[in-house]
């Protein structure tokens, strides 16, 4: 198999080494990491996210606080030396919990987008590239899911029983995979006709290289610029989830548990208990959105190099 | 146009009939026994009253037979009857769905008369001051959590200044107009949110248009910057936010299932959170199916727009 099929693959990169100024692939590459670099907001984005990842879990070996054990002695105070964002109605310190919640929330959101992307990018691939009465039925069935908004979706499947975090994972990418797939198929359906296809499948290449080796790569950009939005949108999907009582259950927390159990308070003034998930979740959603918005310049000005 | 229209039209019948039934399938595989959730867990020593139960509401039956005659009662009207409510589910969505209709419509309205001129101003002054300000303001609200964004305008506006309610009105369809104050909040947390979503395409949409070649033909040929923009530019940007407004039915109606949780508003999302917490299948299914036709009928008018709206666009 890998001898009948490698052979092929072999001349074509010759091929197209020979053709183009060996440079040129290195330069496109570049030229989408300078324009990347040339975003300002990009950057910003960039900074906040790594501070946001330091602080969530580098954070906890510096200031090592208890997550797990109530102390009602110290309930909702307002922050004081000790506890510089103060302690919700657990008597859990917030600036703590704040770390601790952030990587849930952080890991369900990455770990959830990476799932959706996989499943929705084979999905759309195999969709677009096989085409008529199998295309016809996949999407089909993509189409009557996105019809049912996700939020009720995962409402539905999370109400039933309550989720650990990897369940919280994979009922998030199970509902989210859609559009991805959408987005694939229809880059699929325009590549699967190039030459460099056809010329492997006349070679002799089955279809499942033509998928994962020609059609899934050359999507690429589509699929990270769409990745990274998935993730905004994931974590956004949890807090969500979680203001509606149905996320991680105590005493573990994300950030929108932290939030939902500080509405319950917020009329008495403690304001505390929700400015800094809150705040939290609109700085990370931000920076995610502003990396997405200059990868989707950086993988536009390639696809126009080429 | 007429064969591309019933092609449409039958794709999202077959659609909608996806839906009924992978929610069906959804629902009856999820682990949990109606018959005790609805009769309370001592009805385990009673397995006469579950045999009852049941039997009467036709759960002895496989689950597809039971989905068939589902499908046969919905195709007469019959969505179902709630067991939690004590109503027809029919009758709680006509009570419910008017209230939901008034909150996305009227937010959804307020979104498009603010986003629709902010979106050309920050197109016409690119990378100026005002621009910056409304991409950050935006972000800002594209980012934020709806509740979050709801609880902070209770906290300033009716908690600090006291200007709105805290709660949206309660009663009526008719009590909303009445009770405009306590609908404020409510619409403007939906409405924000939109905003920032429509604003940002109708910039970028501006920005394309306003480099086509009509343009400068319509300068060349005298007429004013003003009239270029808002007779030449303003109409053809406006296309793509008619399928955006299609498209984003999904997205607008659960920001207003969160909404109406926050406001406690009694429409069709807090009709299904509460539903899902109580398991009470029928009124999520006829729920689904709702808003499943929504979003189909959504998309399919957002195509059908497009094509009259953009003469270059031909369906074959």
């Amino acid at each position: 198999m890998t001898a009948a099929t490698g052979a092929p693959g072999a001349p074509e990169v010759q091929a197209t080494r020979g053709m183009l100024p060996a440079a040129k692939p290195r330069s496109m590459f570049r030229r989408g990491l300078e324009v990347f670099l040339e975003n300002k907001l990009a950057i910003v984005g960039v900074v906040i996210l790594v501070s946001i990842f330091a602080f969530c879990y580098l954070g906890p070996l510096f200031y090592n606080t208890d997550q797990v054990h109530v102390d009602l002695a110290n309930e909702n105070l307002p922050p004081v030396p000790g506890h510089p964002l103060g302690t919700d109605q657990n008597g859990y310190d917030v600036l703590g919990r704040l770390m601790v919640g952030g990587q849930i929330s952080l890991e369900v959101g990455l770990a959830a987008a990476v799932l959706a992307t996989v499943v929705g990018t084979l999905w759309g691939a195999v969709a677009g590239y096989f085409g008529g009465i199998t295309d016809a039925i996949m999407m089909r069935l993509v189409d009557a899911l996105l019809a049912i908004p996700t939020l009720f979706l995962a409402l539905v499947v999370v109400s039933m029983f309550p989720p650990t975090e990897t369940e919280l994972i994979l009922v998030i990418a199970l509902t989210s995979w859609l559009t991805t797939s959408r987005l694939i198929r229809g880059e699929a359906l325009s590549l699967r006709v190039r030459d460099y296809v056809q010329a492997m499948r006349v070679m002799g290449g089955g279809s499942a290289r033509a998928v994962f080796r020609h059609i899934a790569p050359n999507a690429i950009g589509t699929i990270i610029v769409n990745a990274t939005f998935q993730v905004a949108d994931a974590i956004l999907l949890i807090v969500a989830l979680s203001y509606l009582g149905l996320g991680i259950r105590p005493p573990q927390t994300d950030w929108g548990g932290m939030l939902n159990a500080g509405i319950n308070s917020v009329y008495d003034g403690y304001w505390w208990q929700i400015f800094p998930a809150g705040i939290a979740i609109i700085l990370v959603v931000i920076a995610i959105n502003f990396i997405g918005d200059a990868l989707r310049d950086a993988f536009e000005v390639r696809l126009q190099r080429r | 146009m007429i064969g591309f229209l019933l092609r449409r039209i039958l794709q999202a019948a077959i659609v909608v009939l996806l839906v009924t039934m992978f929610t069906f399938i959804l629902l009856r595989a999820i682990p949990g026994n109606v018959a005790v959730a609805i009769l309370g867990p001592s009805a385990y020593r009673n397995p006469a009253a579950l045999a009852q139960f049941n039997a009467q509401y036709g759960f002895d039956k496989p689950w597809f037979s039971q989905y068939l005659l589902w499908l046969g009662h919905l195709l007469q009207g019959n969505l179902g009857f709630s067991w939690t409510l004590d109503q027809s589910v029919a009758s709680l969505l006509a009570n419910r769905l008017p209230k939901t209709i008034i909150l996305v419509g009227s937010s959804t309205i307020i979104a498009l008369l603010i986003a629709v001129p902010v979106g050309l101003w920050q197109a016409v002054r690119r990378n100026k001051e005002v621009d910056y300000i409304f991409t950050s303001l935006s972000f800002l609200f594209y980012a934020a959590p709806t509740f979050f964004v709801g609880e902070v305008l209770i906290l300033v506006f009716s908690v600090k200044l006291g200007w709105f309610g805290p709660e949206a009105a309660q009663g009526g369809t008719w009590n909303d107009l009445t009770d405009w104050r306590d609908m404020v909040l409510p619409v403007t947390t939906l409405a924000l949110v939109s905003i920032a979503l429509f604003s940002r395409y109708m910039r970028s949409s501006v920005l394309d248009n306003i480099t086509e070649d009509y343009v400068r033909t319509a300068r060349a040929k005298g007429a004013s910057g003003k009239r270029v923009l808002w007779r030449h530019v303003m109409r053809n940007s406006l296309i793509p936010i008619a399928t955006l407004l299609g498209l984003s039915i999904p997205g607008i109606i659960s920001g207003a299932l969160i909404t109406e949780s926050v406001f406690n508003y009694p429409g069709m999302g807090l009709l299904f959170y509460q539903s899902a917490q109580k398991q009470d299948y029928p009124v999520l299914l006829g729920f689904i199916i709702v808003v499943a036709i929504a979003t189909v009928v959504g998309s399919l008018l957002a195509d059908i727009a497009y094509a009259v709206l953009d003469p270059r666009v031909r369906y074959a």
